[in-house]
């Protein structure tokens, strides 16, 4: 399985193509719904964010609390359809990757093609798996929100497919 | 008459939430592996199947949960006639346990008001459905239930001229509409007849059973077969990557309904099929 660091590269995104399994490492940061609602109340306010998404690769998800001795809970991905409404708007600001589970409609295949960057689908309900495979994790902003906040992982050997790629390919 | 100690019931709801959050049903791990021999070796959804059965066997051996969202907890109560609680109030015990538990063992709180979205921050309350029945013994059953798939179920209230085929083509209606999002292979529990609030509960109660259990009435365990069979030839597959497993089963329970009516609920299960039982 092909082997990816984050953060991505244009190179990088360039040379994943839909339907390839790949093995995600390196920093993610978590955002699902309230948090989506609250960077875009940032936005149309036009007010500084608590933390900066550009370059980033968000993962959809709201973790169960770490067990003593663990980075983090279990952690798989939510639906990302929810996150429709929001994610052309981050794409255009910078978001480079995506990962949930899902298909998308039609305005993020879009914004994936035109702001060249990527969205990989995670198995849904593997969530032991995955939070297993995160070795660090930070909260970064909107405490309030609990398992909602925004979060800094460090993960090692992520499993994910590439689901819409750059070129406009889809595995849906 | 029989004495339960209220004590006794918090104690066994904490003991369900637990066993059901940490681990898959023995019937659910069998539906994913017999899903699992049917798709080529280097496809898309085997290799979701895959990372699924692996991942239960981690959440087994690390003590975590199998899903993230350890779900609304939802709570099916039989209670004998002949017994007496003694102690709390039974919902309050019901959710002492469910407290207790999802603290206790890391699972994740998602209950919030709906309109403010404020967490309740212990994920009470519960859903709990209460049933008196004959005997002096009380049987609970433990659901967490997830909500990706939740949101994917629907309600039809059909004419009695739609007959099975209008059931059939509402259930395969659903799961299709429903596409990758609430994680397939999924589990579909099915209410028919009733009234508009029964025949959801119907559903419910369909997915507390057994992952392709049959049901005993021949013409309604026809309707579970044939909707499978159709959903299945949809090819949504594991996590909508395409395949031959859409999803894993459909269960359906009935109820006598009024003469004017056919209503119909389709209750959507992801394929982390957790469900625990205890008769006390």
């Amino acid at each position: 399985m092909k082997k990816i660091t984050l953060p991505l590269t244009e190179e990088i995104i360039e040379s994943l193509h839909a339907g390839e399994s790949v093995l995600l490492s390196g920093p993610l940061l978590t955002a699902r719904d309230c948090a989506h609602k609250r960077i875009c109340e940032f936005l149309d306010r036009n007010e500084p964010l608590p933390f900066s998404f550009a370059g980033e690769t968000i993962y959809y998800a709201g973790p169960c609390p770490a067990p003593p001795g663990k980075a983090c809970g279990s952690c798989g991905p939510t639906t990302s359809a929810r996150m429709d409404s929001f994610a052309p708007r981050l794409l255009r600001c910078g978001l480079k990757g995506m990962i949930g589970k899902g298909e998308r409609d039609e305005s993020v295949c879009d914004a994936i093609r035109q702001t060249h960057a990527v969205y990989f689908a995670a198995i849904g309900g593997a969530g032991a798996l995955y939070g297993n495979a995160i070795r660090k994790s930070e909260l970064v902003a909107f405490p309030d929100l609990l398992s909602e906040a925004v979060y800094r992982f460090e993960v090692v050997d992520f499993p994910c497919i590439v689901a819409i790629d750059c070129h406009g390919d889809s595995i849906y | 008459m029989r004495i339960i100690p209220s004590e006794k019931i918090e104690n066994a709801v904490y003991e369900l939430a637990k066993n059901a959050c940490l681990h898959l049903t023995p019937a659910c791990i069998h539906a994913l592996q017999t899903a699992k021999a049917q798709e080529a070796p280097d496809s898309a959804a085997a290799f979701a199947l895959d990372t699924l059965l692996k991942n239960a066997q981690t959440a087994a051996d690390e003590n975590m949960a199998v899903c993230q969202d350890t779900g609304y907890a939802v709570v099916l109560a039989e209670i004998g006639q002949d017994v007496h609680i003694e102690g709390k109030f039974f919902n309050d015990a019901i959710c002492d346990g469910v407290r207790n538990a999802y603290r206790d063992f890391y699972f994740r709180k998602s209950i919030c008001d709906p309109l403010t979205r404020v967490n309740t921050a212990d994920n009470t309350p519960a859903a709990i459905h209460t049933e008196l029945v004959s005997g002096d013994q009380i049987r609970l059953t433990f659901l967490p239930k997830g909500f990706g798939s939740e949101n994917m179920s629907r309600l039809y209230m059909l004419t009695p001229a739609k007959g099975v085929n209008g059931i059939l083509d509402s259930i395969v209606e659903t799961v299709r509409l429903a596409g990758s999002k609430p994680c397939p292979p999924v589990y579909v529990g099915v209410g028919i007849g009733g009234t508009f609030d029964t025949c959801a509960f119907l559903a419910k109660k369909a997915l507390t059973r057994d992952v392709g259990s049959r049901h005993p009435r021949a013409d309604v365990a026809d309707i579970e077969t044939k909707a499978l069979e159709r959903i299945n030839a949809l090819h949504i597959g594991a996590q909508g990557f395409g395949g031959n497993t859409t999803a894993l089963a459909v269960a359906c329970e009935i109820a006598p309904t009024h003469i004017a009516g056919l209503p119909l609920a389709v209750n959507i299960q992801c394929h982390c099929v957790r469900c625990e039982k205890i008769t006390l």
